[in-house]
């Protein structure tokens, strides 16, 4: 199966979980990603570009209206909600906070499964919130891959675990073990050889 | 031919009825946003499908108006994006000034905080008196509460904080008296305010004016409809006048990038052209 783009939420904790996630990813990765990160609201866009220089990605945040595609890891901005449409463009909303939230992990990931369905690939990483444990569930109802964190190596594990506890996921790894994942999916032939 | 997904089908047919018998229109809206919103209804109400929604909206106005309701997010803040404001003070003021009168239109201004705000800056920048703000939404409720001038006062020492980033010259405080749970805007700062009912999508060109501000509204629109809003605001602006767009929003996917000069590229502020 193709898969066509991946999802990732991620709260406290997050910034080291991505560093290492962003730096291990080669040039040539070729599936979007698409991350929400709970922030400050008054945060400036300065740790995106920090991540930037840590990736061999293209790290940028997402614009809306913008097309989705590969080669990006699209970040959410602060205190937005971001959605994804079924042109696979972002749309930007400031609808409420959710759980507490915003940018909300659940509202990104149940749009992503309503564009993407079987072809998305939902992350959970470490987090003390329950935030993407419904979007979780969401991703695996339109027969999405469910991949969270091991919660006794993050962070913060009430996050993976609330994710866990919400469906039964598809992979339960280490941080450095989802990267070799990702790998493996993007590129399946390396896989044999 | 090409299958759609039956509640894509569910969600047009429902747009559709409520466009045919209210004259709302959100079929040109972000699909992902009105999806979300109408399950959630979906979800409250009980019902199964979204076509259950679907007789309840047309014989039911009372339902038609909580959808009414839940397709149009009211959030806003005062002083939302300090930076903004400041920016605001610092370079469109100047233009202001060069005016004996001023027209503002604030375009979905929602509870109105947006318009205080607005009011607060011009008293300070001494221009209040020789303006008019029309602060026009298609949310009739909002509107009423935004008259009103009444706000809760959880929210104020966030306001407070955003007014002084913003580069405010008073204290924050001045401009409101409190009343147990509520703050009560000044009389002077309403004065020159006229609230309005106005539908972007329906309605045609307002007022002509020297300055339009119209944010957080546009991410709801898609692309075409973003197009044809573009137009009504560059027919309702003078040449020389100034667009504000949220600080998320664009003229990129428009046809009226060549209309304006950026002011402030950051803060989304735009001069039309002569
Ligand atoms: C999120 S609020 C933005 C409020 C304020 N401008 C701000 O940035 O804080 C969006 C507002 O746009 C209004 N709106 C949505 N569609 C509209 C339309 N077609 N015509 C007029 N107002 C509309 C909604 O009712 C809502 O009050």
């Amino acid at each position: 199966m193709k898969h066509e783009a991946i999802v990732i939420g991620v709260s406290s904790g997050g910034m080291s979980a991505m560093k290492v996630l962003f730096s291990l990813l080669p040039k040539d990765f070729n599936i979007p990603i698409i991350i929400v990160q709970h922030l400050n609201a008054r945060s400036d866009g300065q740790w995106i570009q920090l991540l930037n220089n840590e990736s061999n990605l293209h790290v940028k945040e997402a614009d809306e209206k913008e097309a989705i595609v590969a080669g990006n890891i699209y970040i959410a901005p602060p205190n937005y909600h971001l959605m994804i449409e079924k042109d696979k463009t972002f749309s930007l909303t400031i609808d409420e906070r959710f759980n507490y939230a915003r940018p909300s992990i659940d509202v990104l990931f149940e749009s992503a499964a309503e564009a993407y369905k079987n072809t998305l690939i939902g992350i959970v990483l470490t987090g003390a919130n329950h935030d993407g444990a419904n979007g979780i569930k969401r991703i695996k109802e339109y027969g999405g891959l469910a991949i969270v964190q091991d919660p006794k190596t993050a962070e913060c594990a009430y996050m993976p675990a609330s994710a866990i506890a919400a469906i039964t996921p598809d992979y339960i790894l280490p941080l450095k073990n989802i990267v070799a994942l990702l790998l493996k999916i993007d590129n399946p032939k390396s896989e044999s050889e | 031919m090409i299958h759609k997904d039956t509640s894509d089908i569910e969600i047009s047919l429902l747009l559709e009825a409520i466009f045919q018998k209210y004259g709302y229109d959100f079929r040109q809206y972000s699909q992902a946003h009105i999806r979300r919103r109408l399950m959630n209804r979906m979800k409250m109400t009980g019902f199964e499908y979204i076509s259950q929604m679907q007789s309840e909206v047309l014989n039911d106005e009372l339902f038609a108006s909580k959808l009414l309701q839940d397709l149009s997010i009211t959030v806003t803040e005062m002083f939302r994006d300090p930076a903004f404001y400041k920016s605001l003070r610092e370079k469109v003021i100047p233009i202001l000034k060069t005016y004996p009168f001023i027209k503002i239109w604030h375009a979905g201004c929602a509870t109105g905080e947006e318009a205080y705000s607005m009011a607060i800056l011009l008293q300070e920048e001494g221009l209040y008196d020789r303006t008019t703000i029309y602060a026009t939404d298609f949310n009739q409720l909002a509107l009423n509460q935004a008259k009103e001038g009444i706000f809760s006062n959880k929210m104020i020492k966030e306001y407070s904080v955003n007014y002084q980033l913003s580069g405010g010259k008073d204290s924050f405080s001045s401009y409101y008296t409190s009343n147990y749970d509520n703050v009560i805007m000044n009389q002077s700062l309403k004065k020159n305010i006229v609230w309005a009912n106005h539908n972007l999508v329906t309605d045609s060109v307002f007022a002509e004016v020297n300055l339009i501000l119209c944010r957080n509204v546009l991410i709801y629109f898609d692309k075409d409809l973003q197009n044809k809003v573009q137009e009504l605001f560059n027919n309702s602006l003078i040449n020389g006048g100034v667009l504000c767009l949220g600080s998320k929003e664009s003229l990129c996917y428009t046809d009226f990038q060549e209309e304006y000069i950026e002011l402030d590229k950051y803060q989304r502020i735009y001069k039309k052209r002569y």
